[in-house]
């Protein structure tokens, strides 16, 4: 069990909006963390490479501001299980870029852009993630 | 100047997953649990992400151009190809297996849980691989 928590997701939710609203104002691009890693591996194509490993530097840093400031250690469970994290991460780093998008560039940029291929990815995405914890959870029984 | 700038975005960004509770994959795989033990609280962070953004496009899309930047690289492209459905499942898949998309493995990164520090490898090389025969194929 986790704690529903409607408030703070939805804070939380308006500074990543917040966020890709400042990222087009300033640097006229879509805040796509799919995009922005896989474009900061090589091989480099362009000279805005810095600024994407700082974007994700940024990301990196952000559980210790947060515990800097709250008091409080950021909470998370993460599944230690190898084979699953692998095969996982395999999944999310493939798909996300073959697909040209994540939750991110796709959920929160593309839905907000009202882009027809981003709610086509989104939806199918959001079933896949549904159907893939229903047979790991109801089906196999986790 | 663009790398403060991208630094302090990331971190804004990265913030807002932390605060909303998206950095804890177990958030995430309660919330696609929706025959168990389902917390609706993803549904929030995406709501008040795109209410924001769809309002904040509308604004800054108005501008002639971004402050930082010559134009705007915004994605034209409507077609529905085979990428876009095999892509999206694939990625729906390995989300649902470890409750981390991109973000919230970057932010889980520095925090040093074991099943990260496989995640986070395996994420890049999949996404070098992607970008790699994508770049082949065209």
């Amino acid at each position: 069990m986790t704690e529903f928590t409607p408030v703070a997701s939805l804070i939380g939710g308006m500074l990543i909006g917040l966020s890709a609203v400042l990222m087009m104002l300033l640097e006229g691009r879509i805040a796509g963390i799919s995009g922005i890693a896989s474009r900061a591996l090589p091989p480099w194509r362009d000279n805005a490479v810095a600024g994407r490993l700082a974007f994700i530097a940024g990301l990196v840093a952000a559980p210790f501001l947060v515990a800097g400031v709250t008091g409080a250690p950021v909470v998370q469970t993460v599944s230690s299980n190898t084979p699953l994290m692998l095969a996982a991460g395999l999944l999310v780093g493939f798909g996300s870029v073959w697909g040209g998008g994540c939750t991110s560039g796709h959920g929160v940029c593309g839905l907000s852009r009202l882009s027809r291929r981003s709610f086509v990815a989104t939806a199918i995405f959001m079933v896949a993630g549904f159907l893939t914890v229903f047979v790991v959870r109801h089906l196999i029984g986790g | 100047m663009s790398i403060l700038v991208n630094l302090g975005l990331g971190l804004l960004f990265g913030v807002g997953l932390i605060v909303s509770g998206m950095g804890n994959p177990a958030k995430v795989l309660n919330f696609l649990d929706l025959f168990g033990t389902f917390d609706p609280s993803l549904a929030f962070v995406m709501g008040g992400a795109v209410v924001v953004a769809f309002i904040g496009y509308r604004l800054v899309l108005a501008r002639p151009a971004p402050l930082l930047a010559e134009r705007f690289q915004v994605p034209t492209r409507t077609d529905i190809d085979a990428r876009l459905i095999l892509g999206p499942a694939l990625f729906g898949i390995g989300w649902g297996l470890g409750g981390f998309c991109p973000g919230p493995a970057f932010t889980a990164l520095g925090l040093g849980a074991p099943g990260t520090l496989v995640f986070v490898p395996a994420m890049l090389a999949g996404m070098w691989a992607a970008r790699a025969l994508a770049e082949r194929r065209t």
